[in-house]
């Protein structure tokens, strides 16, 4: 009972820390089919932005409340940049993005090794959030229930925003069928920007968040977005419910695949499964109807 | 153009290329197995008044966070010597290069550091597939490499100085302290790689010989931060201890999520061999005070070299810089260089590796003596307890230093561990 | 570029030119160090050769050459250790490095490795198999783009994982140490020259089995497909068999190169081919131009030559200039650096076929 517990939580916390370091993607790749390799130095970006607040405000507490509207101003503004200097270029190209991403993600992890130096940083926990609470006999870390609620809350606000509001109407009618749009007199150039900025700023609220539990170096990125893009490519293009489905049963699956064998070989069993979930649902968990032949 | 068939055209092609490929591979060739190779020609040059040697450490990549560290105790210990007149009246002349954290880079740059810019020697390498993958290249080309770093033992090469500590330096004395205080049952957790699969093994005989249980023993790939499954396994295990040989980032995530789910250093005493004063301060001393460490040396080991040596280092970097362990032996390394050259009274080789034997340095760590025979350095082995102040303290060393025994001939215990040479 | 070998003649002029300065040239200008890098280069661009035609021609983004570079590269080193082996300690001998891992008995896999003849079956047989399987099961969920992209990069990430898990090969430290190639001493200058003439003539192999496959009836396909997959299977075509031969045969010369890899460098492991080399393998291709024939082959030249240059002149702050390299090439030159020649002769060009592909 307690290993199902304990399983069944673990399986909801890592699938919320892929939640968050993956929505921001989930958003950019689905709308434009841009690759944004640099999308993990956006979440290194958030973590130094904890980091950098801690070191000003000095109490953890007040820090990472300080810190989380911040690393989403950072993050986006980063995005907005990376936007309008690079990827607005290369739309009809969306390959090329890729590469170009990865370029500028290898800039972004050297800017942060002669910033901050190469060592990790340490940023604190806040005290009210230290140690574990028990529920049904497990001992349930405060951080990790934080990270769930923290992606609770990124989701429905993104869900909020592109079902109510009018930029998220418009942001839903360039990911149901661009020209369309156009021809509708929406501004995709306009939209574009947008969506980029809101992606990039979660990819900083990830980077914020993830301090609580791992470490914060030049190369902290990385080791987040392989594992985001195939919650994006599992949940189905574009689509918030299935980015959340995709997270938690990815989530799941490692945890179980962790406990019956070796955490290396986790991986390996998450991407067949992948692979195997792709061949009954190619187009990922939820697709969006379309009437394109591709 | 006319259309042939595909077939017919692969085929050409493919039946041209394998011809041509025959015929090389059938033209002059070098010498078969068993027939010896001559190596080749050193061209280090020392007519001059300097003496080039190569810094090769990752100054790029996922390593980068350990070893950049390392490259500023190898400068400075080349400052040092220059203050002091150089090594046989030479200056040493540092030639950098950057491994990026990749064994291939690592290899590509000893050769280049060897062959084109002819240094004497090299200081460097920090993970064990960095060193594998330097070691033909330096017996190939009969050159020296200083390797600072604490490894799992089981090599001796002719061409590789170990400064670092071997096994029966460090794991050993560890579990003997924790047999010392009690232990009965241990579990272990490492990163999946070759040191900790060593260590491990060298735990598990350790272990059956010495009546300890090993309840549990996990692997997670390098720079993993998902350990709620392990700690949670580790904690209903309630082994008496955690032997842990995770590396770089993962303590981070590691140590966190084991204090969340209420695990303490009285309670369930961790011990580390891969956390040196650099790392504390990136995890975060307040997950890990009072958890305990292995090593050689610490920032506050009482020595009026070490006193020196931190004071040179934080007067050149900063004074919120610490010194670890294997900043030490890098440090050290350079010197030992230098004190084995001015006993062969040259740069070659040859004379470097016949003069080694028993060359020694007033290190911060104590005195180091080489051993020739297999080329790793006696050392004293430290027990250190974290502390707030994030530096570690000593609380328990070994009487005097432990002899090198990389394959552990000594202990009967490890007669299965090790085949042959 | 293509123009250029239109014709027998200007094709076998080409090969001349190229094989003069392979085997003639560069051997007599490079010192042995230099000569063994760009042995090195030679590989990479191998792979770079398949790349061009499974990406540039055929439009499928391949992020997971690694996979296939890799099992080459170890079903070579896998012979190599049995020879050393064998010849230090008798046939059938376990290999150095596992004695170390504490494993005894020789696992029943690595046997049949003490043949040549098996090992080469093998390069050249397994990873193209796999590829073909792995083709067809992703190509006829009509899988592609950029999911297609993200599918072959988390292969290479999973692949690097398994191969750190397998302690019988090497774990995280890899094969290496390697004495003898086929009998022949590896530390001897002449036979580290040897290998260099070998990747040479693979790679001259390669360059001619992709122009023929070009000008095949099938290149035409291939390009079709890329173009306009829906038309080419309207027409009555299997565009999941079509792309499935170009992927495989990217597969087969990443094999290779791999396989003439390792004893070239004397080391192969997990940091070699997983995700971030796979990316290496493509940004070569895309700088020099993906959907020309010899583009991917000076590209990736290009890439690593740059790369080494670089990292020796500024061994600290060489990163910036790499990533710089990446982005405004690729940024500013879509068709890399081969459309240049075809900028400079039109000014305004027609639509590079480099953006149709992606």
């Amino acid at each position: 009972m307690d290993l199902l517990v304990g399983q069944l939580f673990t399986g909801l916390s890592t699938g919320s820390i892929l939640l968050l370091a993956a929505l921001g993607l989930s958003l950019t790749f689905g709308q434009m089919g841009v690759i944004n390799m640099a999308h993990g130095e956006f979440i290194m970006a958030g973590c130094y932005t904890a980091y950098v607040v801690q070191q000003i405000a000095g109490d953890a507490g007040v820090s990472l409340l300080i810190a989380l509207p911040l690393g989403f101003a950072v993050g986006g503004a980063m995005g907005l940049v990376l936007e309008a200097l690079l990827i607005r270029h290369l739309y009809h190209r969306p390959l090329d993005t890729l590469l170009v991403t990865f370029g500028v993600g290898l800039i972004l992890q050297q800017v942060a090794r002669d910033v901050f130096g190469a060592p990790a940083v340490n940023v604190s926990v806040p005290p009210a959030l230290r140690g574990g609470v028990d529920l049904l006999g497990v001992t349930v870390p405060k951080t990790r229930l934080f990270i769930m609620g923290l992606a609770i809350v990124a989701v429905t606000a993104v869900a909020l925003v592109l079902r109510f509001t009018p930029a998220g109407r418009r942001i839903r009618a360039v990911v149901g069928n661009r020209d369309l749009a156009e021809t509708a007199g929406i501004s995709s150039r306009a939209v574009d920007a947008g969506t980029f900025f809101i992606g990039s700023g979660l990819a900083g609220v990830a980077g914020v968040a993830l301090t609580l539990i791992g470490s914060t170096s030049p190369t902290t990125g990385q080791s987040y977005l392989v594992d985001a893009f195939l919650v994006v490519v599992a949940g189905g293009l574009g689509r918030i419910k299935g980015a959340v489905v995709a997270a938690v049963a990815l989530g799941a699956t490692q945890a179980v695949f962790e406990t019956y064998s070796t955490a290396s070989l986790a991986k390996v069993g998450v991407f067949i499964v992948i692979v195997v979930f792709l061949q009954l649902r190619p187009q990922g968990l939820f697709t969006l109807r379309t009437r394109s032949l591709a | 153009m006319p259309q042939r068939s595909t077939i017919t055209r692969l085929a050409r092609a493919t039946g041209a290329a394998a011809a041509a490929c025959a015929l090389l591979a059938t033209a002059a060739c070098g010498s078969r197995a068993g027939e010896e190779t001559q190596a080749a020609e050193s061209c280090v040059d020392t007519s001059g008044d300097t003496v080039k040697v190569g810094a090769l450490n990752s100054l790029s990549g996922t390593m980068a966070i350990s070893e950049t560290t390392v490259r500023d105790a190898i400068y400075l210990a080349v400052d040092e010597i220059n203050a002091a007149g150089g090594v046989l009246d030479k200056k040493i002349e540092i030639v950098a290069e950057d491994g990026a954290s990749e064994p291939t880079v690592f290899a590509e740059k000893a050769e280049k550091l060897i062959r084109e810019d002819c240094v004497a020697a090299v200081f460097g390498g920090w993970t064990s597939a960095s060193r594998k993958a330097m070691l033909p290249v330096f017996e190939d080309n009969d050159s020296l490499l200083y390797y600072p770093v604490q490894y799992e033992g089981l090599e001796a090469s002719e061409n590789i100085f170990y400064t670092g500590a071997t096994t029966n330096q460090q794991i050993i004395p560890a579990l003997d302290y924790l047999a010392e205080t009690g232990v009965k049952s241990l579990y272990l957790v490492g990163s999946d790689y070759v040191f900790p699969r060593t260590a491990n093994a060298i735990i598990n005989a350790y272990a059956e010989a010495h009546g300890i249980e090993v309840l549990g023993e996990d692997y997670v790939t390098l720079g993993s931060t998902e350990f709620s499954t392990i700690v949670n396994q580790v904690k209903s295990a309630g082994a008496d201890a955690v032997f842990n040989t995770l590396n770089g980032d993962s303590n981070v995530a590691f140590f966190r999520e084991y204090a969340n789910v209420g695990l303490t250093a009285e309670q369930m005493p961790v011990m580390s061999v891969s956390i040196a004063e650099e790392e504390v301060g990136g995890i975060g001393v307040e997950n890990i005070e009072g958890q305990l460490a292995a090593w050689n040396y610490y920032q506050t080991v009482e020595s009026p070299a070490n006193a020196a040596f931190v004071a040179a280092f934080k007067a050149e970097y900063g004074a919120d810089r610490v010194t670890s362990d294997p900043m030490e032996a890098a440090y050290t390394s350079v010197h030992l260089w230098a004190a084995t050259a001015e006993k062969a009274g040259s740069f070659a080789v040859a004379d470097i590796q016949g003069a080694a034997d028993g060359v020694s340095f007033d290190a911060p760590e104590g005195t180091v003596v080489i051993d020739g025979a297999n080329h790793h350095v006696t050392k004293t082995a430290r027990i250190g307890e974290i502390s707030a102040d994030g530096l570690l303290h000593t609380v328990w060393e070994s009487e005097g230093a432990i002899e090198p025994d990389p394959f552990l001939d000594g202990y009967d215990w490890a007669a299965d561990l090790t085949v042959s040479k | 570029m293509n123009r250029f070998f239109a014709s027998r003649p200007g094709t076998w002029a080409g090969f001349a030119a190229a094989a003069a300065v392979l085997f003639g040239l560069a051997p007599l200008v490079l010192s042995g160090f230099r000569l063994g890098l760009l042995a090195q280069f030679l590989c990479y661009a191998i792979v770079a050769v398949g790349i061009g035609l499974a990406w540039g021609r055929g439009g499928m983004l391949t992020l997971g050459q690694g996979v296939f570079f890799g099992m080459g590269a170890y079903l070579m080193a896998m012979h190599l250790k049995m020879a050393d082996a064998a010849f230090r300690n008798g046939p059938g001998a376990v290999p150095d490095f596992m004695e170390l891992a504490g494993i005894r008995e020789l696992p029943a896999y690595w046997a049949p490795f003490a043949s040549p003849v098996f090992t080469i079956a093998a390069i050249l047989l397994l990873p193209t198999g796999f590829a073909v399987l792995l083709g067809l099961a992703v190509f006829k969920r009509r899988v592609k783009g950029a999911y297609f992209a993200i599918l072959s990069q988390a292969l290479a990430g999973a692949f690097a994982i398994l191969l750190i898990g397998q302690q019988s090969l090497g774990g995280f430290n890899g094969l290496s140490r390697f004495r003898y190639f086929f009998g022949y001493n590896l530390d001897d200058p002449v036979n580290q020259q040897m290998l260099y003439y070998i990747a040479a003539g693979v790679l001259l192999a390669a360059v001619a089995i992709a122009l023929q496959l070009r000008r095949s009836r099938y290149g035409e396909l291939l390009l079709a497909v890329r173009d306009a997959e829906a038309r080419v299977r309207f027409l009555g075509y299997d565009a999941a068999n079509i792309k499935t031969v170009a992927y495989a045969t990217a597969a087969l010369f990443a094999s290779v190169a791999g396989a003439v890899f390792v004893p070239i460098v004397g080391i192969i492991s997990p940091a070699s081919i997983g995700i971030v080399p796979s990316i290496m393998f493509l940004l070569g291709v895309a700088i020099g131009g993906r959907a020309t024939l010899l583009g991917p082959v000076l590209g990736a030249l290009a890439v690593y030559w740059a790369q080494t240059t670089l990292s020796e002149q500024f061994p600290s702050g060489w990163v910036y200039a790499q990533g710089l390299l990446f982005v405004l090439v690729i940024a500013l030159l879509p068709g890399g650096i081969a459309s240049i020649t075809a900028l400079a002769k039109r000014i305004p060009t027609k639509r590079a076929p480099a953006e149709a592909a992606a």
